[in-house]
């Protein structure tokens, strides 16, 4: 090789090395590839030699391009990563701050309870079902086999609305009726929502939820009865619960039932808590409702929504749940 | 219902400590609330005898006695007003424990020397009464231990009966349960009958055997009233609850107590001729013992005497007749009143007696003669006295037997019990049985069962006595179906979904609101009214739930949330006719900035969009269009108020709160706020799949400039009425006030967007569409266009 060539060669090499960014290694480039370049200068004069002399400069001619072409190419990658690196670099975000958007709401404590109950019932084919809250004496007392001045009336603190036309209804037990009246057994059916008494303290409010379940077909038993509700307990609350199941009255069921969940509290003491109420379905509603007690038998049952979801979540006061405080219902997501 | 556990001991033998027999009732059916002591701890209290009473020497309200304790005679100074020499008094003696923790040592009282104390019966706690000593009557001893004497280690069970148990409101009925339980034997009191000593007396009658099946009564005559009630009774009275009066009403109200038959004692003096059981006739009017003048008509039950009523049947006597310390001869009345007969009286006159609850219950028609006997008893040993005959007319009414299949009762508690075991049950609980062939028994309840009726309830008497819990549990049999699922129905969870992650809150709130709140978000509609409403600010039952939700915006503003975003589910009520119209709603509220405080994000307050977004994504989820129609509402802003419609009709209002009523409502910056039928949200369609276009479509923008008054909405339907089969979509991107324009009016930057499914439009195609909308828009509603 000519030194003339090798001086060109290492010349244009150590200018690829030092551009600094794109444009001076695309001058490096134009000044000695380009087509009045100095290395294309060179391949222009192989015209005018011998051929051997020409061969041989030719080859080492070729051969420094073709390193010099290579090293371009290295160089612009590298350039170009770090020209993406810097871009990026400038691009740069705190991740770490807040995101923007109005975030999630949530649901009120007591729709959460009955949602879940509403779920857990749907798995054994319960469907939720609704009724009106102003109800007629019909449909919450008589149908319900509460005949007029019976004192079991009197256990309901009755609202009256329309100078004593109509009732607000005491407990979901009347939507029971208004489906009977509607559909054919079977019938496997819970009814959520607000009832109303007369009643108003620490421990009660004059408006609260229940959710009533009925199933209504051939051969249900008071067994059946105890044996669902055993499981629904303890596939509630997430554990074994122990429960008991205690003789109680009430018209519309015969016979009729209270059950208790046994609890321990923080200090230790232990007790009997009740948590709903249920039997089997009076053989009077099922022929106010032209079911025949003969071929159908039924269970019902009635819980209050409040206080599943103050057992289920440690709620202590009743009154929370109506106040709708902001810190309160962001507790439920 | 209060049952002594002492008293309960004489008429049955449980061995079981108060505790279990109060679980082993509670299993049964007989829910015992509480267990409790009748008295505190206290100890060195002895009876004693007060022998001499002198003054004090240094003390005007103190007295000097000298007590005989048993075994010597002490010297106490007391301060009570009523000590008296010869009464039998508590006295504490030196040493005793008192409740409390007090301690009773020798003392000097103004220097003279007093050794022990004697009691009142506040200060042994054994009820609230403080004025002066406690008293003894009776057969009790000086020296005798105070605690054993009244029998202070008793327990009280209270009991909370249900409707259908009124044969267990007294001692008899729970220990006649009890013997069942522990299938023992139970006593019953002596209510042998007492000869007349004479033939004077009243004669009774009933009108109607169905109001009054059984009527007894008795004169007692010379009785001494005014001698004191037995200390052993006033106790019993006071551990039921009772206040001891004086002995004749003590004495009745001890054999209500005991036997559950409630007695009435006249006055006999204040009696004309005979009594009767009869419905009132209208304009009588009665004064009860109480004080309170009753008016009285045909739906009242009395019983009178030939001058009137005298008594309100099953429920209270009248002022009147009534007996006092001082009646010389008292006619003891014990009847049966039907509970139909008395149902209603105490709703109607508000009357609470224990008589009543009985009677509302059904009280047992064999045992009026019985309860007049003991009655009789107890007269002649605390006040003396000729009984004269006992007069009756009526007796109880034959029960009806009852069938019970045991193919039945398997049936209904899914598992058989053996025809040894249900037999036994029910023959101990009173009822006769007989075998009837095959698997049914004729059952007979007894006459203090009102409550055993029809199959079923002799299946759960055989369920109860045995426990609910220890009952067979058998395999099940359960008939499968599926339900519906309605492909085109949207399912509520997602109405809730959507409104979270949009930020809201769900809340409930009371449905019954004030009505002067919801008068003014509603524009005035007509309430349905509570009749006894809990409190003036609970009288009307909602017509809007913003009713409810203003509360909360209040509620949380003053608890300093600057922001909020709140829903409820819920019924509106409006009078309809006869009827209340009750549409399921759902209301929102929204106060406070448009976004929560973020280091990137506007603090401008929320606006009329911001919600009406929010229910065009609930709609979109139901597949239909919301259209909002500028349209005034009294409680909302009058150029911020919008008819919700879908498909044409209305279904609800968006708007900002009228600020008037949010300052008359105290709310701070009015809200927006929103109420829609929940059904609109819930009805879906099921989807139904369209090729997909893959023809180009085009875009072509129009410059609207039209009168600031002018909806954007219509601009909108008129494109889309005059835009032809290929105009897919219509969209507003601008709205420009102000330079280059008129005064009042706008630019509205409306997108067309033109496509065929087929094939690919041509220019000229689609300038003939623009051109018809542009000429529809100006002809139709007089617009003008920017180029």
């Amino acid at each position: 090789m000519s030194e003339d060539l090798k001086q060109l060669h290492q010349d244009a090499a150590s200018r690829i090395e030092a551009a600094s960014d794109l444009s001076a290694l695309d001058d490096v480039r134009v000044e000695m590839l380009g087509k009045k370049g100095r290395i294309t200068g060179l391949l222009k004069t192989l015209g005018g030699m011998e051929p051997d002399q020409r061969r041989q400069f030719g080859a080492e001619v070729n051969a420094a391009k073709q390193a010099l072409i290579e090293q371009i190419n290295t160089r612009r990658a590298v350039l170009e990563r770090a020209a993406i690196d810097a871009k990026l670099a400038d691009e740069a975000i705190d991740v770490s701050l807040p995101g923007r958007g109005d975030g999630y709401g949530g649901a009120h404590p007591i729709r959460r309870v009955i949602d879940r109950i509403s779920a857990l019932f749907g798995t054994i084919g319960f469907e939720v079902v609704e009724g009106p809250e102003i109800e007629d004496d019909y449909h919450n007392f008589e149908a319900l086999n509460f005949p007029p001045n019976h004192p079991a009336r009197a256990m309901h603190d009755t609202f009256y609305a329309g100078q004593g036309s109509r009732v607000l209804r005491t407990h979901t037990s009347s939507v029971q009726i208004r489906m009977m009246e509607e559909r054919e057994p079977p019938l496997r059916i819970i009814a959520p929502g607000r009832v109303y008494r007369c009643d108003s303290d620490r421990t009660h409010s004059p408006m609260f939820h229940q959710l009533e379940g009925l199933y209504v077909a051939r051969g249900v038993s008071f067994a059946d009865l105890r044996a669902d509700l055993q499981a629904f307990l303890s596939a509630f609350f997430e554990r074994d619960v122990k429960t008991r199941f205690r003789p109680s009255y009430f018209p519309f069921t015969e016979p009729s039932c209270e059950v208790d969940i046994h609890y321990q509290d923080l200090n230790g003491r232990e007790g009997w808590m009740e948590i709903l109420g249920c039997g089997m379905v009076h053989p009077n509603v099922l022929r106010a409702v032209g079911i025949d007690p003969e071929i159908y038998t039924g269970y019902a049952f009635g819980m209050g929504m409040e206080r599943m979801a103050m057992l289920r979540y440690g709620v202590d006061d009743l009154r929370l749940f109506f106040e709708n405080d902001l810190r309160f219902l962001a507790q439920f997501q | 219902m209060k049952v002594s556990t002492q008293w309960l001991a004489e008429w049955v033998s449980v061995t079981d400590a108060p505790a279990a027999l109060a679980e082993r009732l509670t299993l049964a059916g007989l829910e015992v609330d509480s267990v409790e002591p009748v008295a505190p701890a206290f100890s060195g209290v002895v009876v004693a005898r007060v022998d001499a009473v002198e003054p004090h020497p240094d003390a005007d309200r103190l007295r000097v006695c000298q007590v005989d304790s048993g075994d010597a005679t002490v010297q106490i100074v007391c301060g009570a007003p009523n000590v008296r020499a010869g009464m039998l008094v508590p006295l504490a003696t030196v040493g005793a424990e008192l409740p409390g923790g007090v301690k009773i040592k020798q003392a000097k009282l103004r220097g003279v020397a007093s050794a022990g104390m004697l009691c009142s019966a506040r200060e042994l706690g054994l009820g609230e009464a403080a004025s002066g000593l406690m008293e003894l009557h009776g057969d009790y001893q000086p020296g005798q231990d105070f605690r054993a004497a009244i029998g202070a280690d008793d327990q009280i069970i209270e009991i909370e009966l249900t409707p259908n148990r009124g044969d267990c409101a007294s001692v008899r009925g729970v220990a006649r349960d009890a013997a069942v339980l522990y299938e023992s034997d139970w006593m019953p009191v002596d209510c042998a009958p007492i000869a007349a000593t004479h033939e004077q007396g009243r004669d009774v009658a009933a009108v109607d055997p169905e109001d009054c099946p059984v009527f007894c009564g008795r004169l007692i005559q010379n009785v001494d009233a005014a001698r004191p009630t037995p200390t052993w009774m006033q106790e019993r009275l006071r551990r039921a609850g009772l206040r001891p009066k004086h002995a004749l009403v003590d004495i009745t109200n001890y054999v209500l107590l005991e036997l559950g038959q409630p007695m009435h004692a006249y006055d006999d003096a204040q009696l004309q001729g005979n009594l009767v059981a009869r419905r009132a006739a209208k304009g009588e009017s009665l004064t009860l013992l109480n004080d309170q003048t009753v008016e009285l008509d045909p739906a009242c039950l009395v019983i009178a005497d030939d001058q009137g009523p005298v008594g309100l049947a099953g429920a209270m006597g009248g002022a009147g007749s009534a007996v006092t310390p001082a009646t010389r001869d008292v006619y003891l009345e014990s009847a049966c009143f039907a509970p139909d007969a008395v149902a209603g009286v105490g709703r109607r006159f508000k009357l609470v007696s224990d008589a009543l609850y009985r009677y509302e219950r059904g009280v047992d028609p064999a045992l009026q003669a019985a309860a007049l006997e003991r009655a009789t008893q107890l007269v002649l040993a605390i006040c003396g006295g000729q009984p004269g005959p006992v007069r009756q007319v009526g007796q109880a009414p034959e029960q009806a037997p009852v069938t019970l299949r045991l193919s039945r009762l398997a049936a209904l508690l899914g598992g058989a019990i053996e025809e040894d075991k249900v037999r036994s049950i029910l023959v101990r609980l009173g009822c006769s049985v007989r075998q009837d062939g095959g698997d049914q028994l004729q059952v007979t309840p007894p006459s203090h069962r009102y409550d055993l009726r029809i199959e079923e309830d002799l299946v759960e008497e055989v369920a109860r006595v045995i426990g609910y819990d220890h009952l067979p549990g058998g395999a099940r049999t359960v008939e499968m179906r599926f339900g519906a699922v309605a492909e085109d129905a949207v399912d509520r969870a997602r109405v809730h979904d959507v409104l979270c992650g949009r930020g809201y809150h769900e809340v409930i709130t009371y449905s019954f609101v004030d009505a002067a709140v919801d008068a003014a978000l509603s524009g005035g509609l007509p309430t349905v009214a509570v009749d006894n409403p809990i409190a003036e600010q609970m009288s009307v039952m909602r017509t809007t739930l913003w009713s409810g939700l203003v509360g909360v915006l209040k509620h949380n503003r003053a608890r300093g949330a600057d922001r909020l975003r709140v829903y409820e589910l819920g019924l509106q009520f409006h009078p309809d006719g006869q009827d209340v119209r009750q549409p399921q709603m759902l209301a929102g509220l929204a106060s406070g900035r448009r976004h929560p405080e973020h280091w990137d994000a506007d603090q401008t307050p929320v606006d009329f969009y911001d919600i009406k977004g929010d229910l065009d994504v609930l709609m979109q989820q139901a597949g239909r269009a919301l259209d909002c129609e500028a349209q005034p509402h009294q409680a909302l802003h009058p150029g911020q108020s919008a008819r919700l419609m879908v498909d044409g009709r209305p279904v609800g209002w968006l708007g900002r709160l009228h600020p008037a009523v949010a300052r008359q409502l105290d709310l701070g910056p009015a809200p927006i706020v929103f109420e829609i039928e929940l059904g609109v949200l819930l009805q879906g369609h099921a989807p139904a799949y369209e090729p997909v276009a893959d023809q180009p479509a085009v875009r072509r923008d129009l410059a609207v400039v039209c009168d600031e008054a002018m909806p954007v909405g219509d601009l909108l339907r008129v494109c889309r009425s005059a835009g032809g089969e290929n105009l897919r979509q219509t969209g507003v991107f601008d709205v420009y006030r102000g330079a280059g324009l008129p005064d009042s009016s706008k630019s509205v930057a409306l997108s067309l967007i033109f496509q065929d499914k087929t094939r690919t439009l041509i220019d000229r195609e689609v300038d003939d569409a623009v051109a018809g909308v542009r000429s529809a828009l100006s002809t139709e509603l007089g617009v003008g266009f920017r180029e």
